[in-house]
């Protein structure tokens, strides 16, 4: 069967094992990845932010990251008894993964407020919970977003290698095409993986773009100036 | 009476399974080695060029980045997978998926670290009288090159962590330990091992490269930010 073929079958398009039910599998796991990824790093990084402390472990645990290969870490939780195979394995080790790219940027978005700003809102008589939330907070909007952005992207793509585990989504055809030595399906599966992950791309491009808020559009911001760092770690 | 798979203890860490498996751990170590160094090569080779194209033709840059950027944001096992009906079960497939990756990090530094050479060193260059190829090789990429060394380090350490995915195609050095750890009855102690060997590994090639860069690039140490 041509790879052709198995697209436009519709057995492969129906059931637990089709495309569709595959692909919404994929959204469910990368959703719970970035709920606990988000609960995780957003409160520590905007009260790390707004004391401006902690730089170092705010810049240093996207280096950290990189260096934990991601199935590794998929394997070590899906071998622990008590999580064992599956979605769930799949959803604790996408969101530790989803972390540092959310701690970074939170933490850079709301650290770089100018000063004179923070002054200026000092002297109108904010205290520290108004300036978080009313200065530094939409100030901050645009980094943050592009860290949820990049984030996102890298879970839904790194979600596709969890079917490793024996977790769901679009990876199931790939690792199920490699165990049944099945190219048509693996070739599939990885049209399926790598599409999935640019359109996640393109639409959370879209998304970025429509919440920054205008003042702040067309404005670059670089997180280091000495080096310029990948926002994202390849699947 | 048959003793239930849980009866059996399966540690975490497990000296002995260092010193009996020493031998594989060593293989396995190599081959990785073996596998981020050739793939970060191939994409230096290819990276360069094809800056130095992107600056001269200017017109390239937006579709180049933009196309390296829908690259990156492919997971490593379709590329890889893309790739083995090609090149089969050969190291290959996994050499140049992980290179594609590493040749985005690496042209994206070299163009942004080209770029960054300010407009007035350039101007001076040019009143010394230097051509196009002496104020590129003598001026701006001397001054690209902490950028561009950043950018190989960053390459280098992703690429550590990638190799393991290659263990879907069987070359995934320290990855292919974790597969069949995994799929050995969820044996604890080598899947434990071989990640941390990994983590080890990107660690190593880390601090190498940042010596290499303080080593050769005095002037880099003294920049003054702006």
């Amino acid at each position: 069967m041509s790879v052709w073929e198995w697209f436009t079958d519709p057995a492969n398009w129906t059931g637990y094992n089709g495309i569709p039910i595959r692909t919404w599998e994929q959204i469910e796991i990368s959703f719970w990845a970035m709920v606990i990824a988000l609960a995780i790093a957003m409160p520590i990084a905007l009260i790390l932010g707004h004391q401006r402390r902690g730089i170092f472990l705010a810049t240093n645990v996207g280096n950290i990251g990189r260096a934990i290969p991601t199935l590794g870490v998929l394997t070590i939780l899906a071998s622990i008894p008590e999580i064992g195979i599956g979605n769930f394995a799949a959803i604790l080790a996408l969101a530790l993964f989803a972390i540092p790219p959310l701690l970074t940027n939170t933490f850079a978005g709301i650290a770089s407020v100018d000063e004179e700003v923070l002054d200026a809102a000092n002297g109108i008589g904010m205290g520290g919970f108004r300036i978080l939330s009313r200065v530094e907070l939409p100030l901050a909007l645009p980094l943050i977003a592009a860290g949820i952005r990049t984030a996102t992207v890298q879970v839904v793509a790194t979600a596709s290698l969890a079917a490793l585990v024996g977790s769901g989504g679009l990876g199931r055809y790939v690792v199920d095409g490699y165990s049944l030595q099945d190219n048509t399906l693996i070739i599939a599966g990885a049209i399926l993986t790598g599409l999935i992950a640019v359109i996640a791309d393109l639409v959370l491009g879209f998304v970025e773009r429509r919440i920054t808020p205008k003042g702040l559009r067309g404005e670059t911001f670089v997180a280091s100036e000495e080096e310029e760092i990948p926002e994202a770690t390849p699947a | 009476m048959v003793p239930s798979a849980s009866d059996i203890p399966n540690p975490w860490f497990s000296w002995d399974y260092v010193t009996s498996n020493a031998e594989l751990l060593l293989t396995a170590g190599q081959e990785h080695v073996f596998l981020t160094v050739s793939s970060v090569l191939l994409a230096l080779v290819f990276a360069f060029p094809l800056a130095f194209l992107v600056r001269r033709y200017r017109k390239l840059e937006a579709p180049v980045l933009g196309l390296s950027g829908v690259l990156y944001t492919i997971p490593s096992l379709a590329l890889i997978s893309l790739l083995w009906p090609i090149f089969g079960l050969t190291p290959w497939t996994v050499i140049i998926a992980l290179a594609v990756y590493a040749l985005l990090v690496v042209l994206r530094n070299t163009v942004v670290g080209l770029e960054s050479v300010s407009e007035n060193v350039v101007d001076a260059a040019r009143g010394m009288g230097m051509g196009r190829r002496q104020l590129l090789v003598r001026v701006e990429l001397p001054l690209a090159m902490p950028t561009i060394l950043a950018g190989i380090r960053i390459a280098t350490v992703t690429t550590v962590g990638m190799v393991t995915i290659g263990a879907l195609v069987g070359y995934g050095g320290f990855g292919t330990l974790i597969l069949s750890g995994f799929q050995a009855n969820f044996y604890h102690a080598q899947i434990m091992t071989a990640t941390l060997c990994c983590v080890l590994l990107a660690f190593i090639f880390e601090v190498l490269l940042l010596v290499l860069e303080r080593l050769t690039l005095p002037w880099a140490r003294q920049e003054v930010p702006e």
